[in-house]
């Protein structure tokens, strides 16, 4: 299968990159037509938003979104999917899903380290910001670790960087990924 | 959250790749590299081992050493690491880490600060200087740095224990995760350090023995220690 990595112009995708080449995927620039296309964790809201504006993509997931195609919010990722983020001063997101990013309020910020998700394993977070959004579908001690909205599956955490748990992620969202090409 | 378990590697130990492949698989919870040679045909071969190692981990790298601009930080994460410390520069010039902040994001920045007597050192703990650690930690944070690598110089290579009270003062003034490094003998000192701070760092009684971890991790999981559980890999 193919799979789209955006890119905002800033940012290491690289460990990303590792992480779906060694589940067998091949990599393609073609945001449109990708059996998945993935929104990385790298950088910052506004910058990433600019980047997909001045590439396109932004519109480009949006129809992807329409037609039921899927799209993965890894991170940074999933907040800029969202309505709006908190970030940089404020920023309007993607809006491929309701909600908003907003920072964290408890802890030590940015939330760095490993946890475990409800229900999905232990993975490896790295943020200041979290969703509030009505499409959550899991959580880890008490921050959206999830969300999910038609064709769109966001993770607050970084798969590719946690381990053996991060793989199977992965994995499984390729795989749901390949059944929605084919039904 | 699970306390994060990191390991501290030496660009000249064995063959850093295997090495870091194999404390990946063992367990540990991110890798640490810190070029300390920092000479400008070092970095090249810095930034190709980055690669190399980035391509069999799928654990948190982060990379370190002679890192003195935006310029040098972006090399490193385009090949492949995922946060870069910086040391020196930073406190030459603070302006530097809002700068990275900026770029990459806080939580992609790490402030690395070497601390003798509860003051801050520089250049590889060499040269002295007049700030306390606690005070430069605050002001690293203000400027944007997403954790804090504090190493006691005064406990380094002892084994004796972390310096829990510098530490713990450390981690009392900043509002970001801090990771405790310098003077790890064994598990008793790693819970103790895992206290105070957010994160503990081991280098030399592992890369002795790298065989070491996987003990290590059961000991701690035996004193209390929330230690993330690994798969058993069969040797190919």
């Amino acid at each position: 299968m193919n799979v789209a990595l955006c890119e905002y112009g800033a940012g290491n995708v690289r460990s990303v990159e590792v992480a779906l080449r060694r589940l067998g995927v091949t990599l393609t620039s073609d945001v449109v037509d990708a059996d998945l296309a993935v929104l990385p964790g790298v950088g910052s809201a506004r910058s990433a938003l600019a980047g997909l504006r001045e590439s396109g993509h932004d519109v480009a997931l949006r129809a992807r979104i329409e037609a039921g195609q899927p799209v993965l919010g890894i991170c940074l990722g999933l907040q800029i999917a969202l309505e709006w983020s908190d970030e940089d001063g404020g920023v309007e997101g993607l809006g491929l899903l309701p909600g908003r990013s907003e920072r964290l309020e408890s802890g030590r910020i940015p939330r760095i380290g490993w946890a475990e998700v409800e229900g999905r394993g232990t993975f490896y977070f790295a943020h200041s910001y979290a969703a509030a959004t009505p499409c959550a579908t899991a959580w880890s001690e008490g921050v959206v670790a999830e969300v999910r909205s038609g064709s769109f599956v966001g993770c607050q955490f970084h798969p590719e960087k946690s381990g053996p748990d991060g793989a199977r992620y992965l994995a499984a969202v390729l795989e749901e990924a390949t059944s929605r090409s084919l039904a | 959250m699970v306390k994060g378990i990191r390991f501290k590697e030496l660009r000249d130990v064995g063959d850093p790749v295997d090495l870091a492949a194999a404390y990946s698989d063992a367990g540990a919870d991110e890798l640490v590299f810190l070029d300390i040679t920092a000479t400008l045909e070092a970095r090249a071969t810095l930034v190709e081992l980055v690669g190399r190692v980035a391509d069999r981990l799928a654990i948190p790298f982060t990379v370190g050493g002679g890192v003195r601009s935006v310029a040098d930080a972006e090399e490193l994460l385009d090949a492949g690491a995922d946060k870069v410390a910086v040391n020196s520069a930073a406190l030459e010039r603070p302006a530097l880490i809002t700068e990275l902040a900026e770029r990459m994001g806080s939580q992609a920045v790490v402030v690395a600060i070497d601390a003798q007597g509860g003051r801050v050192r520089t250049r590889a703990g060499t040269t002295a200087t007049a700030r306390t650690a606690v005070d430069w930690a605050r002001e690293a944070v203000e400027c944007g740095a997403g954790e804090i690598l504090l190493t006691s110089i005064d406990a380094d290579g002892t084994r004796a224990g972390y310096d829990l009270e510098l530490t713990g003062a450390v981690a009392a003034a900043v509002p970001v995760p801090v990771i405790a490094s310098g003077g790890a003998g064994g598990a008793q000192h790693v819970a103790e350090a895992l206290e105070v701070a957010q994160a503990a760092l081991l280098a030399s009684i592992l890369h002795e023995d790298p065989a070491r971890l996987a003990s290590l991790r059961d000991e701690l999981r035996a004193l209390g220690v929330q230690v993330r559980s690994v798969e058993v890999r069969d040797a190919a």
